[in-house]
């Protein structure tokens, strides 16, 4: 294999890892402060991607349609929690699961009703549509080099915010001992709120994004729904870090596997034979990755000891 | 009697003259449709068993109802072709035969739930939740990629498997077939709630460290409750693959693992006729819903998130008005 190919095939997990990670960071942060198991959170990043969509193609600026994204998930987040998520903090996990699968049919549903079935299209942005050439010329495209770039700030920020911030340190001293912040004087209501605001942001900025080099569809927050719970899992529940290391981990991972397994087994074996094994090991390889690691550490790679 | 004994028994009392009639009026459809949640109901009693009585949250059961699924269509697929199945260099006869399938499809579930179980239980909480979703998606992504077996596509069986002294095609004599292998595994996994294992077991989902302060080994206890489980899932799922005379990958997937567990939590957790009541529901509701609107899937899932807000306990835990403890 080339070199070019590997630089790209590392940058394209790079890309799909940060991308999970934003994804999952909302997930985790909800998980470790308020306990909630969010099935709806794939939801929120389908009506970030749909909401860029809608926006986008009526005024014909990419970014105004990002922006959209932001606001619509962290709206429908607001409304979401004071509705129904408020009501869940105090139940077992099974009932959480329940209602939130339930938010899942609404929001498809009230999508398709809205949108119709057929899948919108969203357009990378016009200054991102090339490619860009690095000294050695090696190209790679332009959009989702922005991605990765992007990624990265989100995760910085996010760093920022629960390490520097008043609102970090009220989100970790939640996620540590709710009462006595609650005994301390903080109403713990808005703060959940504004956590599950922040995370339904995030998942449908990721929404957005990767509608862009993807198809906006119903459904198509479910997929990543999974893999965001396999990062925050193999992470450690309520671990920022562990859901970056996690996510970077997986996107590699699985993208590296496609290319490198039918190779790695076509040095023994026979050509279609090597492609079909290669493939299907590779497809696996995440919960492979995710079992090996809760078998050896049963609370993730950053959980807490139990 | 207890008020729960009655509401289950007038369940499924109720369930019965729905069928009746259905036979009665000739509407194969109908019956069809029961037998569909008397399958489901069957891989929601082995669920229940783990996740109910024992406090495992498996996320995973579909790959115990699509090992089952494959089990039936390997053996069916080698009777119908009059090929061999080669295990190493030793050859076995493929079977139509609904009891040597049912009895493969509970021991390769069974093989499957020994090491996923051993492994899993060594997580808890949301972390055993997602090691056994991970298992059974590395099986749905093996299906998928086999391509001995149909692969992605899956594959018919063209005739109903059979069963001494009866027309399986028949769809009343195989609703008959599948609700008394419902009822042998309700009251099977009542006893065995009901008797010392099944104590110790519910015990341990209370408070481990007090079980095993007791001298009883709860890993144990709970890997032997994950394996029946997953057999009885095993059973409906070689039902379910006679059901439709059809297997494919889309068995095993994490929806099917969903799809189980909200038919456990909609009827009740760890109640005798929970897995029932919630099947039952749940199907109506997706036929009913269906032929009123084409967003059926909006109210669907406002009444699930209703029943779930404001009746807590499931169907039968509302019904039968009082709580679980724990």
């Amino acid at each position: 294999m080339s070199l070019s190919l590997f630089l790209e095939q590392i940058l394209n997990g790079l890309q799909f890892g940060i991308m999970l990670f934003v994804m999952a960071a909302g997930l985790t942060l909800v998980f470790g402060v308020m306990g909630l198991i969010n099935l709806a959170h794939g939801s929120l990043y389908m009506i970030g991607a749909f909401a860029c969509a809608a926006v986008a193609g009526a005024t014909g600026s990419f970014w105004l349609g990002l922006a959209a994204s932001l606001a619509a998930a962290a709206i429908a987040g607001v409304v979401v929690e004071i509705v129904v998520i408020r009501r869940l903090y105090a139940r077992d996990h099974l009932d959480q699961v329940l209602a939130t699968f339930a938010l899942i049919l609404i929001f498809s549903e009230a999508t398709r009703y809205l949108f119709g079935s057929f899948p919108l299209y969203l357009d990378t942005p016009e200054i991102l549509s090339g490619a860009v050439t690095f000294p050695g010329g090696f190209q790679y495209p332009a959009y989702r080099l922005a991605i990765i770039f992007i990624g990265f700030i989100v995760a910085a920020g996010l760093f920022w915010l629960i390490s520097s911030t008043r609102l970090g340190i009220r989100i970790r001293a939640g996620e540590s001992d709710r009462e006595m912040i609650t005994a301390l004087g903080v109403d713990i209501g808005k703060l959940y709120t504004v956590v599950f605001a922040l995370g339904a942001a995030l998942a449908g900025f990721a929404g957005a994004l990767v509608g862009a080099i993807q198809s906006v569809q119903i459904g198509m927050g479910e997929p990543v729904l999974i893999l965001a719970f396999v990062v925050i899992v193999i992470g450690g529940i309520g671990s920022i870090p562990g859901a970056l290391v996690a996510s970077i981990l997986v996107g590699l991972t699985d993208t590296l596997g496609r290319t490198l397994l039918p190779i790695v087994f076509g040095t023994f074996m026979d050509n279609s034979a090597a492609s079909s094994t290669g493939s299907a090991l590779a497809s696996m390889l995440i919960y492979i990755l995710m079992a090996a690691i809760l078998v050896f550490r049963p609370t993730g790679l950053f959980g807490a000891r139990g | 009697m207890r008020r729960e004994t009655w509401i289950s028994f007038a369940f499924i009392v109720a369930g019965l003259l729905l069928v009746l009639v259905a036979w009665l009026g000739d509407e194969p459809f109908t019956i069809t449709l029961a037998t569909k949640v008397v399958i489901l109901s069957l891989a929601g009693v082995g669920l229940n068993l783990a996740l109910g009585h024992g406090g495992l949250v498996s996320l995973g059961h579909a790959a115990f109802f699509g090992l089952g699924g494959y089990a039936m269509g390997i053996l069916a697929s080698h009777a119908q072709n009059y090929e061999p199945l080669m295990i190493g260099s030793w050859a076995m006869e493929g079977t139509k035969s609904m009891p040597l399938i049912w009895l493969a499809a509970m021991l390769v579930a069974v093989l499957f739930a020994l090491p996923i179980g051993v492994l899993s239980l060594r997580t808890s909480g949301v972390y055993f939740i997602m090691i056994t979703l991970a298992f059974a998606q590395m099986i749905y992504y093996f299906a998928i990629s086999w391509p001995a077996y149909g692969g992605e596509d899956g594959m018919s069986i063209y005739v109903r498997n059979s069963f001494p002294g009866l027309n399986t095609l028949d769809p009343i004599q195989f609703f008959v077939l599948c609700a008394l292998i419902l009822a042998i595994c309700l009251i099977l996994v009542d006893r065995l709630v009901k008797s010392r294992f099944g104590m110790a077991l519910e015990a341990a989902r209370q408070n481990p460290q007090r079980v095993t302060s007791l001298g009883i080994d709860t890993f144990r206890l709970q890997l032997t409750a994950f394996v029946i489980s997953a057999a009885i899932t095993g059973l409906a799922g070689a039902l379910y693959a006679d059901l439709n005379r059809f297997v494919s990958p889309s068995m095993l997937s994490w929806q099917v693992s969903g799809e189980i567990m909200i038919f456990v939590i909609l009827g009740g957790v760890a109640r005798f006729a929970g897995p029932l009541a919630g099947a039952s529901v749940f199907i109506a509701l997706e036929y009913f819903l269906g032929g009123l609107t084409e967003f059926w899937q909006f109210w669907l899932g406002l009444l699930l998130l209703v029943v779930i807000l404001f009746a807590r306990g499931g169907i039968i835990g509302v019904l039968a008005g009082e709580r679980r403890h724990g």
